[in-house]
């Protein structure tokens, strides 16, 4: 790899955040390089979706964050997905009473492009089919796994140039979660989609990985490529059951 | 009250042109029980889609940031007075024909406009700062917003104009301007629709399919349903909250300031108190259609409308408030959610 490949896209550091007098990240370090997917895998209370939160600016933090070699720490939250970086948050979220299609056309709110938009709502029931059969009915309506298919979409639809997902696998029917792993795995790492991913399922994430970190209370206590902390006693033991 | 005794100034006029106009009138003068529930109909579903339209501001406004916004009737009243200002300093109550029709829809604009401005300042200044606080104290905002605007209206009301009694006593009463003159302009069997009957439904009823096709079909619509629905949601997906929640404001104001130009026409008085009735009945009109509920709040406004024109014609008058409050006391006992209104939430 060339020097200007190792240039991270997103770069967190020192990374602090404080609900009232409790601080829950000590100071978190990651660098997620362009093309990657990166796994953010912890128990339960560790800091992960906080942590995302936090790089998308919709919870206060001190400590630094670059994407693109742009510091995202002053900026509001609308902003950051302005310039490129996109969450697909835990639980989903999706707007209960907006039909699947509006949903979708909210993932593109800062889009004003009509074509294109009208493009990748083609492109996003290409990938998910069953969102096409269900585009008039209210997102509220839709199962676990079939919302989940709808979040990745919606955040899809603002043309990112990274995605954060936070438990994509979660509450989900396995044979589901399958196919959005599937999606993540084949078909966004085909478009080159830059991944930063929360996973409580360590096992599938680390095997989809290029790299993870392992946040424990609010600090990185690990970080490696995805086989060495498959290999990791530590990682076996905590994470994997083993 | 006042409005009640303008209804009947009204209706005692209506009959008074009625029965220069129909000499074979009953030998005793007096309506016929069907012709006076007719009537009665007709000015309180006159009175009705005025509240529905300020019953929206309230609607919209809860819908997006749960907040029962006190201080909107208050807004109204002063939207009252703006256009009274306007209506005097410009001398519009002389102006006929064309230039009285330009006159009038300027007047709904420009107040439409200074309402919905006004909304917008609230939110900025009372409001926004506490997003993060508990409901209780946005409420407790929104009431201090709620005087504050009373005694501006009282302050407003002691302006040395002609149209405000030269200043001489700011409490009191003004009479609006009579800009479309209650006169009869169709009649339904023996039931006159009057002018400005017609003038509210040719207010009303195009703001609301207005408003229908925006939150429906806009993208500002749809991010202020998605919004509504989860702002956090929103804001991951590139809206600027603050600016839908600001927007809303803004629309939900300017709806108001139409209705309080047409409730002016239609009563032909303004006070510093008329806020407090406008905001009661349209509150209650939200909560009786479901709050946050649009089309609940249009139902709501008109079934409070003609509520009030029965309890005034068939009780007493001076029973219609408690009949009114009766009805908001019964919907928050055992229908919370309002007719339409489909889920429970906590309510502030």
């Amino acid at each position: 790899m060339t020097a200007a490949d190792r240039q991270p896209l997103l770069r967190v550091h020192g990374l602090k955040c404080s609900f009232g007098q409790a601080e829950v990240l000590h100071g978190v370090h990651l660098d997620v390089f362009p093309g990657e997917i990166v796994s953010l895998i912890g128990a339960n209370g560790a800091g992960k979706s906080t942590t995302l939160m936090c790089i998308s600016r919709i919870h206060r933090a001190a400590g630094r964050i670059e994407f693109a070699g742009e510091d995202l720490s002053r900026l509001a939250p609308e902003q950051v997905v302005r310039r490129g970086l996109v969450q697909v948050p835990e639980g989903r979220r999706i707007f209960p009473r907006l039909t699947v299609r509006e949903n979708l056309e909210m993932g593109a709110f800062i889009r004003s492009d009509r074509d294109g938009i009208a493009a990748d709502l083609d492109r996003i029931f290409g990938m998910f089919p069953i969102l096409k059969e269900r585009a008039a009915q209210q997102g509220g309506t839709l199962s676990g796994g079939e919302q989940q298919m709808l979040a990745i979409g919606r955040a899809l639809m603002s043309r990112p140039k990274m995605l954060m997902m936070d438990e994509p696998s979660m509450g989900i029917a396995p044979i589901l979660v399958a196919k959005i792993f599937d999606t993540v795995r084949n078909v966004l790492r085909a478009q080159g989609m830059t991944i930063l991913l929360v996973e409580q399922n360590a096992n599938a994430a680390l095997r989809m990985s290029d790299r993870a970190y392992v946040l424990e209370t609010g600090n990185i206590v690990l970080s490696g490529t995805g086989d060495e902390l498959l290999r990791d006693p530590r990682v076996r033991a905590a994470y994997l059951g083993h | 009250m006042q409005r009640a005794v303008a209804a009947a100034e009204q209706l005692a006029i209506l009959a008074l042109a009625r029965a220069d106009g129909l000499p074979a009138f009953a030998a005793d003068g007096a309506l016929s029980s069907w012709e006076v529930f007719g009537q009665q109909l007709v000015t309180g579903l006159s009175n009705g889609m005025i509240i529905a339209l300020i019953a929206i501001g309230y609607t919209m406004v809860y819908g997006i940031v749960e907040l029962i916004n006190f201080a909107h009737g208050d807004l109204c009243m002063l939207g009252a007075f703006f256009a009274l200002t306007a209506v005097g300093a410009l001398g519009m109550s002389e102006w006929g024909g064309a230039g009285g029709a330009v006159g009038l829809v300027s007047l709904l604009v420009a107040t439409a406009f200074f309402c919905g401005a006004l909304n917008w300042s609230i939110n900025r200044l009372a409001y926004r700062p506490l997003r993060k606080a508990s409901k209780l104290s946005l409420l407790v905002s929104a009431i201090g917003a709620s005087f504050i605007l009373v005694n501006l209206g009282l302050f407003w009301g002691g302006m040395p104009m002609d149209v405000f009694a030269g200043g001489n006593s700011s409490a009191a009463p003004k009479a609006f301007p009579a800009l479309v003159e209650p006169e009869p302009a169709a009649h339904l069997g023996d039931v006159i629709v009057s002018r400005p009957d017609v003038l509210v439904l040719l207010v009303t009823v195009p703001l609301m399919g207005a408003l229908t096709w925006l939150v429906r079909f806009t993208k500002l619509g749809k991010a202020m349903r998605a919004v509504a629905q989860n702002p956090t949601a929103a804001a991951l997906m590139g809206i600027d909250v603050e600016r839908v929640i600001g927007a809303t404001f803004f629309i939900g104001g300017s709806l108001g300031g139409f209705a309080t130009v047409v409730y002016s026409i239609y009563n032909q008085t303004v006070s510093f108190q008329m806020g407090y009735r406008m905001g009661m009945d349209a509150f209650i009109a939200a909560v009786l259609g479901g709050i946050g509920n649009l089309p609940g709040a249009v139902l709501g406004g008109l079934l409070i409308g003609v509520v009030r024109a029965m309890s005034d014609q068939y009780i007493e008058t001076r029973w219609t408030n408690a009949v009114v409050f009766g009805i908001l006391i019964l919907i928050l006992v055992f229908r919370p959610s309002g007719l339409l209104g489909a889920k429970l939430r906590e309510k502030v």
